[in-house]
């Protein structure tokens, strides 16, 4: 499989990554030869092969659903680009 | 008094215990070592103030006879791991000014030890890369060169910069991370011992996030001994990561000189590649006969997988990291780029915020996610890492207790010198290490040679879950056999 430039603009978009109209070719050339690295894959037999969900075999932990956190408004917003009070700003969402 | 630098970090501890010299002297000797070395750029951030109080701090404890296991031993970190009020980057601009208020498990526990932060150690951006070329801060320099060559080389990657500042005795030793191979290529390519644990040893909490079913942090260290020293600190359990495995850390270091007589050790007929330099096919002969001679028995393995685990982890790694990276979006912390709106806020953002390698990586990984291609691609990938980890379980189900591999299908290259053109070309270099991140294996690189032109060449072996004890004492047995290899000081 490859992909073609209007398939470029929609993965980037899927990705939230600006892509200028000049980068298209490059990337869709290193996308496809990716692709084209992969597709070796397609001559495996992976007829009822269980996909792969944990590495190591163990039960999934579960957490007391207990308040052990918390009250550290200031330390969570203290990296964030813009804030007012403690809430991060962003451009308008809502209409 | 001999130049703290050289020694091992075993030979500090005992000189550190002894009151030879305190740990203020040896952090000392490490920062001024530093200050000299600023030209390999292994480190992205000195803490010399922050050191010297640790040291300051630890070396009243070791009056009081209190000092833990590393007392006062100065260390790197990978700038991957966050460090409360230390800018913690994993060297890409989209972190920007980043100033963790928490610090990660491991390091935490490296001080709880009585361990001392030299400073934050360059890396691929996000751990992607093979050549520490990715990073925001520029590439790092491989303290070793080409016999009568003066071009600067890479140190490998992505743990690029904890390999370098080991090998150039800027630090005892070093925190780095697995993905793909990223502490046992570089460590292969500067003559340092790197050991990648099983999955779920170590805690990831506060490891920057690259793909979480494969990361894995380990040591880089001048030594097999020193490196278990390291990973017996860095282990253990931790609530905070539901894939950390509560499981007792045992005593590394108890393996080190342990008999290896009547183990069994497999040689992967795959692993034979074409083209191969003969030196790597010499050195892996060398590495057995070695083994050999200290009582393993050797026995030919098949993991016919194998040639399939490097295009599945394209898949799996880029596909979890761009599930991962979805978080820096301009809004919590980092870098942020104006858009009309918030769409655009993003994707600006990301577009200025992010490098080359991992906006393809990022790309990638949301095309084999995508309605329509999900089954083709991520699911198929995962049936094959599957049928990796089986090709393992075979192999240890029949006795084998350790696997004997080369840990590079190169010694390492020059900055610039690979994947131009194809991506594909430096993804080559993780071929025989990769294989272990998608079965969840142990792995440790151990200098075992050089070359014609004198760079040095490691060799892997590959454990059982959680057998790294083996690896301890095998890789012992190849350092003792190969000696250890020093780069001449250029820089």
């Amino acid at each position: 499989m490859s992909v073609d430039a209007a398939t470029v603009r929609r993965i980037a978009h899927l990705a939230r990554i600006a892509v200028s109209e000049d980068e298209v070719p490059h990337l869709q050339g290193e996308l496809n030869a990716m692709l084209a690295f992969v597709e070796q894959l397609s001559e495996v037999n992976v007829e009822g092969v269980e996909p792969m969900t944990s590495v190591t075999p163990m039960q999934m932990k579960k957490r007391q659903d207990v308040v052990n956190d918390g009250e550290i408004a200031d330390d969570i917003v203290a990296n964030a680009p813009a804030t007012e009070g403690h809430f991060f700003l962003v451009p308008k969402v809502v209409e | 008094m001999t130049d703290l630098t050289s020694l091992t970090l075993a030979e500090a501890r005992k000189g550190l215990a002894a009151k030879t010299f305190t740990s203020l002297e040896l952090t000392d000797a490490h920062l001024s070592a530093i200050e000299a070395a600023r030209v390999l750029n292994a480190f992205v951030m000195e803490t010399p103030d922050r050191a010297r109080d640790m040291a300051k701090a630890v070396d009243e404890k070791i009056a009081k006879g209190e000092g833990g296991p590393l007392a006062g031993i100065p260390l790197g970190i990978k700038d991957l791991f966050a460090t409360e009020g230390v800018r913690t980057t994993a060297c890409s601009k989209i972190l920007g000014n980043f100033v963790p208020t928490y610090e990660s498990t491991i390091t935490s526990q490296l001080w709880r030890d009585g361990a001392v932060m030299l400073g934050k150690l360059n890396n691929d951006e996000f751990a992607m890369g093979s050549a520490n070329e990715t990073s925001c801060f520029g590439p790092v320099g491989n303290p070793w060169r080409r016999e009568g060559s003066n071009t600067t080389l890479v140190p490998g990657g992505s743990s690029g910069g904890s390999a370098s500042a080991v090998a150039a005795l800027l630090c005892m030793g070093a925190t780095a991370t697995d993905t793909g191979g990223s502490i046992r290529q570089p460590a292969a390519f500067t003559a340092t011992v790197g050991i990648k644990p099983t999955y779920g040893r170590c805690s990831r909490w506060g490891i920057v996030a690259f793909a979480s079913s494969l990361d894995q942090a380990g040591p880089i260290a001048r030594t097999t001994r020193d490196a278990a020293m390291l990973l017996r600190s860095m282990a253990g359990h931790d609530p905070k990561d539901t894939t950390s495995v509560d499981m007792p850390v045992p005593d590394y270091e108890a393996a080190i000189g342990k008999s290896v007589k009547g183990m069994k050790i497999g040689i992967p007929k795959e692993y034979r590649l074409d083209g191969m330099p003969s030196e790597i096919e010499k050195l892996w002969e060398e590495g057995a006969a070695w083994l050999k001679a200290a009582g393993a028995e050797l026995v030919e393995v098949s993991l016919p997988h194998t040639k399939y685990a490097l295009p599945a982890y394209y898949i799996v790694a880029p596909a979890e990291a761009s599930s991962n990276l979805a978080r820096y979006d301009g809004v919590r912390y980092g870098l942020r780029e104006q858009g009309k709106n918030i769409i655009e806020q993003y994707e600006n953002t990301r577009a200025e915020g992010f490098g080359a390698e991992v906006r393809r990586r990022v790309m990638i990984g949301t095309y084999v996610l995508s309605a329509g291609y999900y089954d083709a691609y991520y699911l198929r990938a995962q049936k094959v890492r599957t049928l990796i980890k089986k090709d393992f379980e075979d192999c240890f189900a029949k006795g084998v207790d350790a696997i004997l591999t080369p840990a590079t299908p190169s010694a390492a290259f020059g900055i610039g010198e690979k994947g131009g053109a194809d991506p594909v070309e430096m993804y080559l270099n993780d071929i025989f290490t990769v294989t272990v991140n998608m079965a969840g294996l142990p792995g440790i690189a151990v200098p075992a040679g050089k070359d014609a032109q004198g760079l040095p060449l490691g060799l892997q072996l590959i454990g059982r879950p959680f057998d790294e004890e083996a690896l301890f004492s095998l890789g012992e047995v190849i350092e003792q056999a190969a000696g250890r290899f020093t780069p001449a000081r250029w820089w």
